[in-house]
């Protein structure tokens, strides 16, 4: 297609993957893993890399317009406003109350229905799974309800014309495949780490729009959790009833002892 | 529940793999009186739905055909709707693999119901399937259910047994030829870049030594080698040196990347995070060497050693040889 490229990028808000997860706890009557009051709320890393995806595209030289999408509450801004600083152009945040505990599902045809609203999309993007529920649904889904061609596991994407061409992870190396947009790409952790914000790209960000849609803005029949197919029944943390004996002593007298149990246990 | 339990099978040189036996186990507990139908694609068949009988399949649905060669996700994900559709299963699994993570959820939005991704189990609760997952970088559980139906899932490797093989197994093959001339043409493979090492002298190994990013570079890397050589195991790595280039991809043990089941996993400068732990935490015996004696990977590990990797493994590798002198 001639001139500027329409990409979008779902990104998700997240507590901080890399916070210990002591920092979390269950609440067993809500059947939800709570973060602890303060936990710092991120952009979840893969979708960081979905937006990284993105600039590498404009950075080749092709004209692209960037628009970051998330579905959230109020704070889920603040992964918009972190897009636009890496160098997304604008943002568009989804809040509405009836989509608090909205299951992989709805999520999908809430992001679907605002990509179909913002119109013009050549290109989706979003990380491979979100690092708290580690799902990798709703990017699939959001493809499969826009009846694009799906492409999962990218660790390089390249836009040539019409064309999206990239590189994905299988189980044993990779491989390259080509197909027309519009496309959906899922990204994986394999394309590199996602630039930080330089300042006078944060600067110039304060100045992006940031649109704020509701349910109703999006015109799906699937508009709240009321439609989710999941039920949560139980969330529980696994105990570890693990006792580890330490090997004692110089380096030498530590290995030795190792040796010696894993010689008695005849697992070497 | 008379609805068919269906299992989407997985070939690697033209068998199943060991995860697709273990998928395979599990239908078959879950059919009930029901039957464990296996799905087959490919382009050619081969041995295969033999095999599957053997394992515990009641039928396999084959769907060959030369778009079919390889996993090709647009043929996969039609194929798949198609034979949901004739044989309307009750609950549809495939393998937590590349696979299967990706066939899963684009199939559950196909035919319009959900998918519940890395389970640990499932249970039957009467009509009612339940999913145990993990979450939260493998550190958390959630049991789910779904309303809609057929559920798909995705199962974990290493959580359920295979059956043992069978060979007097009967079993039925259904031929199905749905219309994938469209799906194939629209995603091309322009090239295929396989790994230079065999993926199973990972997955199927007894010893895995692994490193993290206490290694400090990609020479650690040596030294882990000459361990698992001597060892007769292989080499595999947390997320980290993979990102930082200090060993190749392929080695990436985790929540994404390679699940191993060795009967010792012998961490190295690892931490023991929860997503590293999911690739790892089926090992039968873990040990651990680290700098940190509050890392997460001691909750882990059966025996620890709290020191420099530069000076356990080296004097690891003199213990091994020194007993194999004198045996």
């Amino acid at each position: 297609m001639p001139g500027e490229m329409h990409i979008v990028v779902c990104a998700k808000q997240v507590p901080n993957p890399d916070a210990a997860f002591s920092m979390f706890r269950v609440d067993e009557a809500a059947r939800r893993i709570v973060a602890a009051p303060g936990l710092q709320l991120v952009m979840s890393p893969f979708d960081e890399q979905a937006v990284e995806a993105a600039l590498r595209i404009r950075d080749r030289g092709r004209e692209v317009k960037i628009t970051v999408l998330t579905l959230g509450p109020e704070s889920a801004r603040g992964v918009i406003k972190h897009a636009l600083a890496m160098g997304a152009d604008e943002g568009v945040l989804v809040d509405d109350s009836v989509f608090e505990s909205a299951d992989s599902y709805v999520t999908a045809h809430a992001l679907a229905a605002a990509i179909r609203k913002l119109g013009g999309c050549d290109l989706v993007l979003a990380g491979r799974q979100a690092a708290d529920d580690d799902a990798g649904v709703v990017g699939a889904g959001v493809g499969e309800l826009l009846g694009f061609a799906v492409i999962g596991f990218a660790s390089n994407i390249e836009v040539d014309g019409a064309i999206v061409r990239v590189e994905r992870v299988v189980d044993d190396g990779s491989e390259i495949v080509e197909a027309e947009m519009p496309a959906l790409v899922t990204v994986s952790n394999e394309l590199g780490a996602a630039r930080t914000p330089s300042l006078r790209e944060t600067m110039r960000a304060a100045r992006k729009p940031i649109a704020l849609w509701q349910a109703a803005a999006l015109g799906t029949s699937v508009n709240g959790a009321a439609q989710a197919q999941r039920a949560v029944e139980r969330v529980f943390v696994p105990l570890k009833e693990n006792r580890c004996e330490f090997m004692a002593g110089s380096a030498a007298e530590q290995a030795a002892g190792l040796a010696e149990r894993l010689y008695a246990a005849k697992l070497i | 529940m008379n609805a068919p339990v269906m299992a989407i099978a997985e070939l690697a040189d033209r068998n199943p793999t060991r995860s697709t036996l273990e998928l395979l186990g599990l239908a078959r507990r879950l059919a009930g009186r029901a039957h464990a139908i296996a799905a087959l694609f490919t382009d050619e068949a081969d041995k295969a739905p033999q095999e599957l009988i053997a394992h515990g399949a009641d039928q396999v649905g084959v769907v060959q055909h030369e778009a079919l060669g390889a996993y090709h996700s647009e043929a996969w994900v039609t194929a798949a709707a198609e034979v949901c559709r004739e044989v309307r299963p009750s609950l549809v699994i495939a393998c937590h693999s590349a696979i299967g993570a990706d066939l899963a959820p684009r199939l559950a939005f196909r035919l319009d119901t959900a998918v519940a991704t890395g389970c640990v189990d499932i249970t039957r609760e009467q009509e009612k399937f339940l999913f145990t997952r993990s979450c939260h970088g493998g550190n958390a559980r959630e049991v789910i259910s779904f309303r809609s139906a057929p559920v798909i899932a995705t199962v974990r490797p290493g959580y359920h047994e295979a059956l043992p093989r069978n060979g007097d197994r009967g079993g039925e093959l259904i031929s199905m030829a749905p219309d994938l001339s469209g799906a194939a043409k629209r995603v091309r493979i322009i090239e295929r870049r396989p790994d230079a090492e065999d993926r199973a002298r990972l997955e199927n190994a007894r010893v895995v030594v692994a490193g993290g990013r206490g290694l400090g570079g990609p020479d650690g890397f040596r030294t882990l080698e000459q361990l698992a050589q001597v060892l007769g195991g292989a080499v595999g790595a947390s997320r980290v040196p993979c990102d930082l280039g200090w060993c190749p991809r392929s080695w990436q043990i985790g929540l994404t990347g390679r699940t191993v089941q060795p009967d010792l996993y012998i961490a190295v400068g690892i931490s023991g995070a929860g997503h590293h732990m999911a690739g790892c935490g089926r090992a039968k015996t873990i040990v651990a060497v680290n700098t940190d004696p509050d890392a997460a990977i001691f909750k882990e590990a059966r025996w620890g050693i709290v020191g420099d990797y530069h000076q356990i493994v080296p004097a690891l590798l003199d213990e091994v040889r020194k007993r194999r002198r004198a045996a």
